[in-house]
C-alpha cells in the first residue's frame, strides 16, 4: 500500500507492482502450509500505478497469493484491481464454492461505485472464476460487461495490449512440471504427519513379542518401517506428481501403484536380514497400496480430472487399497511374533 | 503437452446444438478447449477433456449445455462421506497451488 488516489467515488488505495521480500516470504510460507487460511487482503477496489477512467478493471480474489500474482505481472502499467471477498481462497477454488460468484461480482462493482471510477463499463474476470460467475448475469445485475481474462496472470499484459483478447493458448489450463513441483511441499507435509502418527502407534505395538515388551524390538521393528513409510510418502506425494505424464495408465491410482512398485524394488533389499517374511510382505503392500492411494489423492491438485472420473477411479481402486492397508497392518503385527 | 489426459467416456457433459446461438461464451470459459466455434455455432471438439467445472453451462445463457459440476478430488469426495453430504464435494479453504492462477491444490 502506497497512499491513495482520488476518484469520483472517493479515495482508492494504491498498491505497487513490486513484491517486497515480505510478500515473497509470505507466499513461500503459504506453500508449506503455514498460516494458509489467513493470507488475505481486504476486499474492494485498489489502484495500481496511476489509473484513469479508461484503465482496465481486473477482478481477483482476496487471497493474497492471487492478488500478488496479479499485481506483480503489471509493472509499469495502470489498472484498477477489484478484490472480491472469497475469504482468502484462490479464484479457482472459490469459484467452485460459489464465493467467487455472480452475486459477489455485482455487489463489489456496486460497493466500489465502479461506474463512477471508469467510463468503459467493462470488468476483466479471471477465466478460472467462470465456474462461479455467469458473465451474462453480471451484465444484467450490474450493467458491466464481463470479459474473460487469461488463465495465467503472466498473460495479462499481452491480453490487455491485444484489446482484451485472449489467444486459445491463454485460455488453456496446463499442468507443467513447475506447477506440479509447487504443490509437492503441501502434499508431503500433510502426509508426513500421518506417517509419524502411524510410526508412534507401530512403536507401541512393536515392543510386544515372545517374552513380553522389549525396547530392542521397538527399534528393530520401527526403524525399517520408518524407511518404508518415507519411501511410500516420497513415491506417492513427490515422485508420482512430478513424473505424472510419463507414468503408465490414466488413473492416478495406477500411476502411483507403478511408482510404489519401483520404490518397493529399491527399499526391500535394504530391509534388515532379521526382518520376517511377513513384515517384508507388509512393507511391500504398504508401498503399493500407500503410493497408489496418495497418488489418487493428488487428483484434486491436478488440473485435468473430473468428478465423474475420480468417482469411477475410486470405485475401482479404493477397495483394494483399503484391503491392502489392513492386510499390511495385520501382517506387520503378526510378523513381530515369528522369525 | 496434451499428454496429461484423464479417463475417457465418463463425464456428464451434454450439448444441444439446436439451442446454441453462437454467443461464444463456452469457448471463452472452458479451461480445456472442449468447445470451439464451427461457423456460427459451438461444437464439442474434445468431450473427454472436460473436467466438469460447470463454467460453460453457467455461462451459456441459452440452456444449450448441461453438466453435473463438481471437483475431481478424491480427498474431497472422501471428506464429504465423513461429513455425510452424500457425495457432494465441498472444498475446504485450501489450494495454495493456485496462486499462479493456474488452478491446482485440492480445494
Ligand atoms: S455458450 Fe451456449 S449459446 Fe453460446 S456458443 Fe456456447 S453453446 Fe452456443
Ligand atoms: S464443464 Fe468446464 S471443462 Fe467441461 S466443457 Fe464445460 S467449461 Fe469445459
Amino acid at each position: 500500500m502506497t497512499g491513495h488516489v482520488t476518484t469520483l467515488a472517493g479515495p482508492v488505495p494504491v498498491v505497487s507492482a513490486k513484491l517486497t521480500a515480505r510478500d515473497r516470504l509470505g507466499g513461500w510460507k503459504v506453500r508449506w502450509g503455514i498460516r494458509r487460511y489467513s493470507y488475505t487482503v481486504d476486499p474492494g477496489l485498489y489502484a495500481l500505478g496511476a489509473p484513469s477512467d479508461t484503465s482496465p478493471v481486473l477482478v481477483t480474489a482476496n487471497y493474497k497469493l492471487s492478488f500478488d500474482a496479479l499485481r506483480c505481472r503489471l509493472e509499469g502499467r495502470a489498472a484498477w484491481i477489484l478484490a472480491l471477498d472469497t475469504r482468502g481462497i484462490n479464484v479457482w477454488c472459490a469459484a467452485g464454492k460459489g464465493t467467487f460468484g455472480t452475486a459477489e461480482v455485482a455487489r463489489r462493482i456496486e460497493a466500489a461505485a465502479l461506474n463512477q471510477v471508469v467510463s468503459h463499463g467493462v470488468v476483466v474476470l479471471p477465466q478460472l472464476g467462470a465456474p462461479g460467475v455467469s458473465a451474462p448475469e453480471v451484465r444484467r445485475r450490474s450493467g458491466f460487461r464481463a470479459v474473460w481474462g487469461p488463465v495465467r496472470a503472466q498473460d495479462l499484459p499481452a491480453f490487455i495490449d491485444g484489446g482484451l483478447r485472449a489467444t486459445p493458448e491463454m485460455r488453456r489450463v496446463r499442468f507443467p512440471l513447475r506447477d506440479r513441483l509447487v504443490l509437492v511441499p503441501l502434499e508431503m507435509t500433510a502426509v508426513a504427519g500421518i506417517a509419524l502418527a502411524v510410526l508412534v502407534v507401530a512403536a507401541a505395538v512393536a515392543g510386544f513379542g515372545p517374552g513380553g515388551f522389549s525396547l530392542a524390538r521397538v527399534l528393530a521393528g520401527v526403524l525399517p518401517l520408518a524407511a518404508v513409510l518415507a519411501a511410500t510418502t516420497l513415491a506417492g506425494t513427490v515422485l508420482t506428481p512430478l513424473l505424472l505424464p510419463w507414468l503408465p495408465g490414466r488413473m492416478f491410482s495406477a500411476r502411483g501403484f507403478a511408482v510404489g512398485a519401483v520404490a518397493a524394488a529399491f527399499v526391500l533389499p535394504w530391509m534388515p536380514p532379521t526382518y520376517s517374511t511377513l513384515r517384508l510382505a507388509a512393507a511391500a503392500l504398504t508401498m503399493l497400496a500407500g503410493s497408489s492411494y496418495l497418488a489418487m489423492n493428488f487428483t484434486g491438485s491436478s488440473t485435468f480430472t473430473s468428478l465423474s472420473g475420480v468417482e469411477k477411479e475410486m470405485r475401482a481402486s479404493l477397495p483394494w487399497q483399503v484391503a491392502g492397508a489392513v492386510a499390511a497392518a495385520a501382517l506387520w503385527i503378526a510378523g513381530g511374533f515369528v522369525r | 503437452m496434451s499428454d496429461l489426459r484423464y479417463l475417457d467416456d465418463v463425464v456428464t457433459l451434454t450439448y444441444d446444438r439446436a439451442k446454441c446461438t453462437g454467443c461464444q461464451q463456452c469457448t471463452y470459459v472452458c479451461p480445456h478447449g472442449v468447445f470451439v466455434m464451427d461457423g456460427n455455432r459451438a461444437v464439442m471438439r474434445d468431450r473427454d477433456a472436460c473436467i466438469e467445472c460447470g463454467a460453460c453451462a453457467l455461462n451459456c445463457d441459452f440452456d444449450a449445455i448441461h453438466v453435473r459440476a463438481g471437483v475431481g478430488c478424491a480427498a474431497g469426495i472422501i471428506a464429504s462421506w465423513f461429513r455425510g453430504k452424500g457425495g457432494e464435494v465441498s472444498c475446504g479453504p485450501e489450494g495454495a497451488g493456485a496462486g499462479k492462477g493456474t488452478s491446482g491444490g485440492c480445494c
